[in-house]
């Protein structure tokens, strides 16, 4: 389970996180949701110990991550797996090095191992055959799913994505919202999806959390967000320019 | 009017001042943290030849062209200045203690400051812009032993080696020209390179490069971690890389070799 308590974040001189309140349930989908701009990549951020919030608290599974040392972090991070926005592959990295890094480096299994486990992994996100394929010769939608088969190689507990749609054909965007719910089933994980894609949304969450002006304003579920009885919501799902949302 | 200049100036020096003392203080950090995770960066070796590679084969063909011309130019220059003052016979001798103590190992980084300077900072900038730094710190693999160490050995590491390549090819580079436009014969040269070869002023200019490997390899690291923003910031942290690794390493220079000429030169 994942504790947010009256987190807060100013950069730049602007509060971008103004104190959240989040709880996210073991094996549930939270999709966090929201305009551009508003603290949700932050937020996931926040999560996993990449920033260091101004005040507030985080605790996974009981445990305070707020004022860890980074190798106290980097225990905890090992239970997560993360897709980027724009996947951040590494470049000089072939696609089955990208997906084994972590593997390789934590030491945990033999070459042989390694390499049979990336290519599990990228058979579970459709790929297969491109170990040797650089990133730069992979198209936006192939590039999301390696980098989706390398937050899954180390068997996270939790996985966290980053406008995992955006920038993407609705047809691989699909594909893509199939494989987030797909991973969650099979591996049971506890995940967290930041979007403001409200079609992918709607096709992962279980729980729909609305983040704007640094504060989780909504919090429910499908039923409770398609319903609009909150005026914010509401005018987020209908795209409209006007309402309590100031553009 | 002129108060309210004063007070302004007086903030942004002040200002400029607190801005440098905070970025040695990062650059400390970074090193120490660096010196903290050498160890453990060790066991990936392969990520240090790697960048050995990089940073001293991938320079070769540039620090040739350099080195050709800078001991040619170091033969004119004698040539020039002994006419009718010093025997010839000396200029072999000029060259190989001008080249060893001084201009290969500052021309050397200088070139491969340039070069390896920016490649590191644009590299590691992209990677810090599009969010692969932090893809590392996700996977709980720490950036610095990752990235920053084996950088930094590579270049201190690589440039001695590339310097003496260098003091080769310029010793050649003056040869050539020694030979066959000043009239010098090969007999005399050698005999003036070898009458003047120290091993205390060959080792003192690969000290330095050891010296000017770890400022490269620094500038680039820690201005391509700090890279903010998108094209244009890789662009600004590549730059101040250059300049700075430039900078430091002829300041450096002149603080080491006073530092070598009180030191190891008082006893030859």
């Amino acid at each position: 389970m994942i504790q947010i308590r009256g987190l807060r974040k100013r950069l730049g001189g602007r509060a971008v996180l103004d104190g959240v309140d989040l709880d996210i349930e073991d094996g549930e989908c939270v999709v966090v949701i929201g305009r551009s701009g508003t603290g949700k990549s932050v937020l996931l951020k926040h999560i996993l110990g990449l920033m260091t919030p101004d005040e507030g608290s985080i605790q996974i599974e009981g445990v305070e991550i707020v004022g860890m040392s980074e190798r106290e972090l980097d225990e905890v991070r090992q239970k997560f797996g993360m897709l980027f926005q724009g996947a951040a592959l590494f470049d000089s990295l072939t696609v089955g090095e990208n997906v084994g890094l972590g593997l390789r480096e934590h030491g945990r299994l033999s070459d042989d191992e390694i390499r049979k486990r990336v290519s599990e992994r990228l058979d579970w996100v459709g790929l297969e055959g491109v170990e040797d394929t650089k990133p730069a010769s992979l198209s936006g939608g192939m590039r999301k799913r390696v980098g989706l088969a390398r937050a899954i190689a180390m068997d996270p507990r939790y996985i966290l994505y980053d406008e995992p749609t955006t920038g993407l054909d609705p047809i691989m965007a699909d594909a893509i919202d199939s494989l987030i719910r797909g991973m969650q089933k099979r591996l049971g994980v506890t995940t967290i999806v930041v979007t403001h894609d409200l079609d992918s949304a709607f096709k992962v969450g279980d729980r729909f959390a609305m983040l704007h002006e640094g504060k989780i304003v909504f919090f429910g579920n499908t039923q409770e967000t398609r319903s609009g009885s909150n005026a914010m919501v509401k005018q987020f799902i209908e795209g409209s320019s006007t309402g309590p949302i100031k553009v | 009017m002129e108060d309210l200049i004063a007070v302004r100036g007086a903030r942004y020096a002040r200002e400029r001042v607190l801005d440098g003392v905070a970025e040695i203080g990062r650059v400390t950090l970074m090193l120490a943290d660096a010196a903290r995770l050498t160890v453990p960066a060790l066991r990936s070796f392969r990520l240090i030849t790697q960048q050995m590679a990089a940073i001293g084969v991938g320079s070769l063909w540039l620090v040739t062209v350099v080195s050709v011309f800078t001991g040619a130019v170091a033969a004119v220059q004698a040539a020039y200045q002994f006419s009718s003052v010093v025997p010839l016979k000396y200029i072999g001798a000029v060259i190989i203690r001008s080249v060893i103590i001084e201009l290969g190992p500052v021309l050397t980084a200088l070139v491969v400051g340039g070069r390896v300077g920016a490649s590191i900072a644009a590299e590691l900038g992209t990677m810090k812009v599009t969010e692969q730094i932090d893809a590392l710190r996700a996977m709980a693999i720490n950036p610095i032993r990752y990235l920053v160490v084996p950088r930094l050995i590579a270049s201190i590491v690589m440039l001695p080696v590339v310097t003496i390549f260098s003091n080769a090819i310029a010793i050649f580079g003056g040869y050539v020209v020694a030979v066959s436009t000043i009239g010098v014969s090969t007999h005399t040269y050698v005999l003036g390179l070898k009458q003047f070869f120290f091993l205390k002023a060959l080792s003192s200019g690969l000290l330095k490069s050891m010296f000017f490997g770890g400022i490269i390899g620094t500038m680039g690291c820690y201005y391509g971690f700090r890279t903010e923003g998108g094209a244009e910031g890789v662009g600004i942290a590549t730059t101040r890389a250059v300049v700075g690794a430039c900078v430091l390493v002829l300041i450096s220079d002149y603080l080491l070799a006073n530092f070598f000429f009180r030191i190891i030169f008082t006893t030859e």
